[in-house]
């Protein structure tokens, strides 16, 4: 391909800028000693970290956000795993189906998700609890997981399996020695996205947190649309830069090209 | 008067030259291959000539017109690349009428020249299908029609049979150097298959570390190599290491172990080191007892048309082959001898580097 | 693909996917089914929902002037973003796609990894940004451009603005997909038959990357029909678009009904454009790709 040009390297530059902004303003913010919204133009202050610190409705989020990440991750990967052999190893009728159905909350608009799962909750009576919430994550995120771990195990020879069982193992241990450590990548590269995913989760979550599972993006969320204070780029600035560690993680485990892009879609 | 001449050719990138100081003359409907290993600089020749690398130094005169600075889209040569590179969202004949196009040629003209460069390349009535729904071999047609649909005074041939196999490129060697002859067409093949090579070329460009280390008709190149490189390259050969130990003005005799070997036509320093080279097909065999010196075969391997035979003796291991005449030659184990005629013999300086001999 | 197709099939793949799918029915499904149903009953202001049964809520959704501005707006304001992802994102992926390999992957990483940067933080930049007293009035005002702040929050401008932001990333990872399955000779195939540059972009590149800006502009136009969060901060409560007004007639007014109807028809939107263009794109393209 052809080398970029002059015009080319300046639209790069903009489109960077437009692209990091509006993050560098929220952390540059998160350091001011004034009371108000502003620039720390008269030097860095730590002040509204300490606030954040303690500020216990805004930890409680988080650490409520955390626990829910985890929970629906592991429930989600666990159940991704063996949907995704059966989808790749096995051509069975209604194979379509079952991969189509299973990555359908990815065409759900979040909001129509959200308002399906408050509406099902009223009825079952069940809405508030931490589980309930944590079901409601794990259809969100379980795509996702499915797909990271799909695109390792269509990969999948299937001769290496077949290798182990000629050589004595069972199917167990052929799954657990063998098949388990070559879409090792793919699962846990789907764990942490689901992870983030569940962390992350806003639009259908405002339906059915309720004051006592109340998460860190409902927590910002409620706060921002009343006021924007400098308590909340803080919180903004510990998010970005814990997204960006993880980030690293995830590019030195699996590839963050793998991730983002996967099969294209 | 050359057509294309290729002048003190310098590319590097960074601190590794890719080219160093190539010189390069092609005569008008000439065909010539530029014949290496990877990394000897020939595709980066090739994308010179092409346009799409400058050349740090040096200079490329093309029909008397300097073009070393020009646009590749205003070389006007034809180019077949490696990969094809067919356009995958045109039909064939969009493929072949693009370069038309962008030459102004009106419509019904492109049609009659998208025609006959079908007929050339024998795929008449495949014109309406896409890239994808074609074979390998039918791809390539494709590549070189479109390529010489917009008649370019030069055919740039970027490694391009080496995406068929082994019989659909021995067909296409044969059926491409038709139409080269045809045309009358100034051709240069970027090659590493000495075969290829060969079998379509006037004249072999031999290059190694971004210089033509040997330019010769194929015959020439492969009989008289002046490199040991050369030599290998360009097919097998037994390499048997000596010193000169006598010379006169007809030839050389060079001690190999404790054998004397007559290499006539040579000229070389008493005490030289040197190879003597002949080539496995140069070898005879004949009964025990006759012949230059006995051995015992070792290997016996038949490949059809040909046998090959590596026979122990007092050189070291010689490796041969026989014709296949009707007869198994002897079985492995057997005493045979060995003979030869001197004339076959050559003898080149060892390099100080020569890994592969 | 490797596939055990050799291996009896049976129950395995049942018994494999069954416990996902289990919770698929029962969390999924289900929820979706009530919630249809749930648009079709009726609501009084003094009993709340009715279990009545017509298209009343419909029939509200499609007389209402208020309910088609609300449509309409969030159609022109989704059309707007994936036009503005479709200019931005193709160039700057083919100019990344350019550049030397570790340069390639730090910007695609810089241009990517918001995606994973959650939507309320990257919304919170642009509300500051945008706000009257803003960066960007600001700098307008200091480089003498404007006497007034431009009004930038709470409008459709600020919303568009911020969601192509949220989402041009969807737009590079399509076109990026595409991009990396074309044969970069064809580039110098095109100059060697003669071709501009600008010719070789417009008849020989962007044919071929078609089918991934086409899945890109879906996808994008899809999310951005459908945003919640950023619509809802940067238009504030008065620029509603459809998702903010379901959730303020379920949270807000409190009649579930209504709002399940109009939850259920940008569902029926959202899958209709997903499918159908994915379709359509599907058709055009056989012929020439896989």
């Amino acid at each position: 391909m052809h080398k970029n040009g002059f015009f080319s390297m300046l639209f790069h530059a903009l489109f960077v800028t437009f692209i990091v902004a509006p993050l560098v303003v929220v952390m540059a913010m998160a350091f001011t000693s004034k009371g108000y919204l502003s620039l720390p133009t008269e030097g860095l202050s730590l002040r509204w970290f300490r606030a954040l610190a303690d500020n216990q409705e805004m930890l409680d989020a988080f650490t409520l956000s955390i626990k829910l990440g985890l929970a629906s991750a592991t429930i989600a990967a666990l159940l991704a795993i063996p949907a995704a052999l059966a989808i790749s190893r096995y051509d069975f009728p209604g194979r379509g189906a079952v991969t189509g159905f299973l990555l359908s909350p990815l065409m759900i608009p979040s909001v129509v998700l959200g308002i399906a799962f408050l509406r099902f909750f009223s009825l079952a009576q069940i809405g508030g609890s931490f589980w309930a919430l944590t079901l409601t994550h794990v259809i969100v995120v379980l795509p996702y997981a499915l797909r990271l771990t799909l695109a390792s195990t269509i990969g999948l020879e299937r001769d290496i399996e077949h290798a182990a069982l000629s050589l004595g193992a069972s199917r167990w241990t052929a799954f657990y020695r063998v098949v388990l450590p070559r879409i090792r990548t793919g699962v846990v590269g789907g764990w942490m996205l689901a992870f983030i995913q569940s962390f992350d989760e806003l639009t259908m979550t405002v339906f059915v947190a309720t004051p006592g599972t109340t998460t860190l993006p409902v927590a910002m969320y409620n706060q921002i649309s009343q006021t924007i204070d400098p308590l909340i780029t803080a919180v903004s600035t510990v998010l970005i830069v814990g997204t960006l560690l993880l980030m690293l993680i995830l590019d030195r485990m699996v590839g963050l090209d793998r991730v983002l892009i996967g099969e294209g879609k | 008067m050359a057509f294309l001449t290729l002048e003190g050719i310098v590319k590097t990138y960074g601190t590794f030259r890719a080219i160093d100081g190539l010189n390069l003359e092609v005569r008008h409907g000439e065909f010539i291959a530029l014949l290496g290993p990877s990394g000897c600089g020939k595709t980066t020749t090739l994308q010179s000539i092409a346009g799409f690398v400058q050349p740090t130094e040096g200079r490329i005169v093309l029909d008397g017109r300097d073009i070393t600075h020009v646009r590749p889209e205003q070389r006007g040569l034809g180019i077949v690349f490696q990969s094809y590179a067919l356009f995958p969202h045109m039909t064939v004949a969009q493929n072949i009428s693009f370069g038309l196009e962008m030459r102004g040629v009106p419509k019904a003209e492109r049609g009659k020249r998208v025609d006959e460069a079908l007929d050339l390349v024998r795929l008449a009535g495949l014109g309406e299908r896409y890239p994808k729904a074609l074979s390998g071999g039918q791809r390539q047609r494709v590549a070189i029609a479109r390529a010489l649909a917009i008649r370019p005074n030069l055919l740039l041939l970027d490694e391009p049979m080496s995406n068929l196999d082994a019989k659909l490129r021995e067909e296409m060697h044969i059926e491409l150097r038709a139409i080269q002859r045809e045309l009358g067409i100034t051709t240069i093949l970027v090659t590493h298959d000495q075969v290829e090579a060969m079998t379509m070329s006037d004249r072999i460009a031999v290059m190694q570390k971004g210089r033509i280390v040997q330019i010769d008709t194929p015959f020439e190149a492969y009989e008289r190599p002046h490199s040991p490189f050369a030599s290998a390259f360009l097919g097998k050969t037994n390499a048997f290491a000596g010193a000169v130990q006598l010379r006169n003005d007809r030839c050389c005799h060079v001690q190999v172990h404790d054998t004397l070997m007559h290499v006539p036509h040579e000229d070389r320093a008493l005490g030289n080191d040197v190879n003597v080279y002949i080539r496995p097909e140069k070898i005879r065999l004949v009964a025990l007892g006759s012949g230059r010196f006995p051995g015992r075969v070792r290997l016996r391997v038949f490949l059809g048309n040909l046998w090959l035979m590596a026979v122990e003796s007092r050189l070291g291991l010689v490796h041969m082959t026989l014709p296949n005449l009707g007869t198994p030659p002897p079985e492995e184990g057997s005493e045979v001898g060995l003979d030869w005629s001197d004339d076959d013999l050559r003898l080149l300086d060892r390099e100080v580097t020569h890994g592969q001999v | 693909m490797a596939r055990y197709d050799a291996e009896r099939v049976g129950v395995a793949p049942w018994l494999l996917s069954g416990p996902a799918l289990l919770v698929f029915i029962a969390l999924l499904l289900a929820p979706l089914l009530l919630t249809a149903v749930l648009s079709l009953n009726l609501f009084s202001d003094t009993d709340g929902v009715v279990p009545s049964y017509s298209l009343g809520n419909y029939l509200e959704v499609f007389k209402d002037d208020y309910f088609h501005e609300i449509f309409l707006r969030t159609g022109g304001m989704a059309l707007a973003v994936t036009v503005l992802c479709v200019l931005l994102g193709i160039p700057e992926t083919i100019i990344i796609a350019r550049m030397a390999p570790r340069w390639r992957s730090l910007f695609l990483l810089v241009v990517l990894g918001p995606l994973l940067i959650s939507v309320v933080v990257r919304t919170l930049g642009w509300a500051i940004l945008l706000g009257n007293n803003g960066l960007i009035n600001d700098a307008l005002q200091a480089l003498g451009i404007t006497d007034q702040p431009v009004k930038m929050l709470f409008t459709q401008l600020g919303v568009v603005i911020a969601l192509t932001h949220v989402l041009v990333p969807f737009m590079v990872i399509a076109v990026w997909a595409t991009l990396q399955r074309l044969d970069l000779q064809v580039e110098w195939a095109g100059l060697s038959l003669g071709a501009s540059r600008l010719t070789v972009f417009r008849r020989i590149i962007l044919p071929q990357i078609m089918p991934g800006v086409l899945s890109g502009s879906i996808i994008v136009f899809a999310l951005a029909a459908s945003a919640f969060a950023t619509p809802a901060i940067i238009g504030g409560r008065r620029l509603k678009v459809v998702a903010t007004a379901a959730y303020d007639e379920f949270l807000g007014t409190l009649n579930w009904p209504l709002g399940a109807a109009i939850a259920m028809l940008l569902l029926l939107a959202n899958l209709i454009i997903i499918l159908g263009c994915s379709k359509l794109a599907e058709r055009r393209f056989k012929q020439v790709f896989e």
